[in-house]
């Protein structure tokens, strides 16, 4: 399963899916870096609202993606972070710390803005 | 709903069945959603273990009763390497695949109750227990 990323001006926007392996997530990791050069993007927004797991390596893959695609130039933003999952990430000990994150897409691109400006 | 939910874990789409399965289970007999993520958290974690280090094993699902209330009991059971020093691999942050070491201890802190034994050699099983608060 692919995850399909959309472009919104200088913005990329990938939407994961539930039920996204972490060979899915390595995946979308390359591709998203290869497409902030591609199009010149400024931000990316990675929207995990539909995932109802994020467990360790899962974690891990999203902070690595958001880590490689701000040393590409973009800066990121994760939104959408479900109450249960952040509850669950606390209890795991893995919080996301060096990651910019926002309540949900529109908060993700306001706080992009903000930051263009 | 049959009595147990067996799940055989070969690879990274079997991480996601059975984490699916626990949530379901979890959400069948009352848990909260918050509780149901813990569950199907902790899940993850032991049957990532399992694809990780054991290559294949299986995840056993199954209800209980505590002073009335509903618990699930999840076995993670597989005949891989074994660990060396439980207590060791327990802790934070300790990891022999550059992983974060975060699964044992986060799936325990998740869970009510936990309990790992180990034999080199013959292979790993991880009972864990939640029951509805
Ligand atoms: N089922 C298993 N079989 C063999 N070794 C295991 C198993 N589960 C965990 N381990 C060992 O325990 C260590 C810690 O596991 P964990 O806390 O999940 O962290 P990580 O998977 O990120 O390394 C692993 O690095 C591995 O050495
Ligand atoms: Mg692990």
């Amino acid at each position: 399963m692919s995850v399909p990323v959309l472009r919104l001006g200088d913005v990329l926007i990938a939407s994961i899916q539930a039920a996204l392996t972490d060979r899915d997530l390595l995946q979308l990791r390359d591709d998203l870096s290869d497409q902030v050069g591609r199009f010149r993007a400024r931000g990316v927004i990675v929207d995990v609202t539909a995932l109802d797991v994020l467990d360790s390596s899962a974690i891990r893959t999203v902070r690595d993606l958001a880590h490689t695609t701000r040393l590409r130039g973009a800066r990121t933003v994760v939104v959408g972070i479900q109450p249960e999952v952040a509850f669950a990430m606390v209890q795991l000990g893995l919080t996301l710390e060096g990651v910019a994150t926002a309540l949900d897409l529109d908060e993700g691109l306001a706080l992009l803005r903000q930051e263009d400006a | 709903m049959p009595a147990e939910v067996h799940v055989t874990i070969r690879d990274e789409t079997d991480i996601v069945t059975a984490r699916q399965r626990g949530r379901e289970l979890a959400a069948i007999h009352g848990f909260s959603k918050t509780e149901q993520t813990f569950i199907a958290t902790a899940i993850s974690e032991v049957a990532r273990n399992i694809v990780a280090y054991a290559r294949r094993g299986e995840i056993v699902l199954a209800t209980s009763q505590d002073q009335g209330r509903p618990c699930i009991v999840v076995v993670a059971r597989d005949e891989g390497p074994g660990i060396q020093d439980v207590e060791v691999a327990m802790r934070d942050g300790y990891s022999t695949s550059k992983g974060l070491g975060m699964g044992l201890g986060g799936a325990k802190r998740l869970m009510d109750a936990f309990d790992l034994i180990s034999a080199v050699g013959k292979g790993t099983t991880v009972t864990m227990k939640k029951c509805v608060r």
